[in-house]
């Protein structure tokens, strides 16, 4: 099983839907894909909305801060949604909600940044 | 009853998923929770991730190899390589320390092991390779019959 990204831009954010698995093989398409999307549309806010993930592991940890600390160059803010108590045990774990929001649902990550 | 597997494959990243798949489909006969398979399968990725890009530095001549023993409710995993080995072991356990920040790597790795299993032992050698050996007791409802 693989990646899936889907991706969606409104205004200055960028909604990434993930589907599949999120490991060291599929962080390099979704660092590329996503670095590309932020630099050419000059994005500030990214929601993660992470679904259908059925799969993440420290790799995906890694991809998910690189594209934080990417858009905290432009002040922006990033929104994590629809997580799945798997996964929200490694971001806990890591403290990433530290510095990442959580929203329950796409709609509120995307009203928290004003694009709903 | 005691029942054993071994596995061994390229250091491609693209077998990090096999590798994880297979021991998981190993282990199913346990009769294991969703969140026990998902945390040895989560593990498997990590060690095996380490393994690829630290243990070979991404050559694919190098070889990954998995021994799974299971007994009763316990699981007993090793995952080795022959590649360059750890200098220094308690720095790389550290949470968040990491060799290849330029890699975008979370330095997580071995807190999700030590967060997800009983039991971590980590034997490396530098210019010889890396073991890890780790176990885990399953809570299995046969267990709760027997």
């Amino acid at each position: 099983m693989s990646l899936n990204i889907e991706m969606e831009i409104k205004h200055d954010v960028l909604l990434l839907r993930l589907s599949g698995e999120l490991d060291h093989h599929t962080a390099d398409e979704l660092r590329e894909q996503a670095a590309n999307a932020i630099e050419k549309n000059e994005i500030r806010h990214i929601v993660l909305n992470l679904e259908q993930l059925s799969f993440m592991d420290s790799s995906g940890l890694g991809v998910i801060l690189g594209r934080y600390k990417q858009i905290k160059q432009v002040h922006g803010e990033m929104v994590v949604c629809a997580i799945s108590p798997a996964i929200q045990r490694l971001f806990d774990m890591s403290g990433m909600f530290k510095i990442i929001k959580l929203e329950p649902t796409e709609e509120f990550a995307l009203q928290r940044l004003g694009v709903a | 009853m005691k029942n054993s597997m071994n596995l061994q494959f390229s250091a491609l990243s693209q077998n990090e998923s096999f590798a994880r798949v297979t021991v998981a489909a190993f282990i199913a006969q346990l009769d294991p929770t969703m969140d026990e398979l998902t945390e040895i399968k989560t593990v498997v990725s990590e060690v095996v991730t380490n393994s690829i890009i630290h243990g070979y530095e991404n050559d694919p001549d190098g070889i990954v190899y998995i021994q799974v023993t299971i007994e009763d409710n316990l699981v007993d995993i090793s995952i080795k390589d022959v590649g360059l080995g750890i200098v220094d072991v308690e720095e790389a356990r550290q949470p968040l320390f990491t060799t290849k920040p330029d890699l975008e790597r979370s330095g997580m790795g071995f807190t999700i092991m030590e967060n997800f299993m009983d039991e971590v032992e980590v034997l490396t050698q530098p210019g010889k390779g890396t073991e890890v050996r780790l176990k885990k007791h399953l809570h299995t409802s046969k267990m709760l019959c027997n």
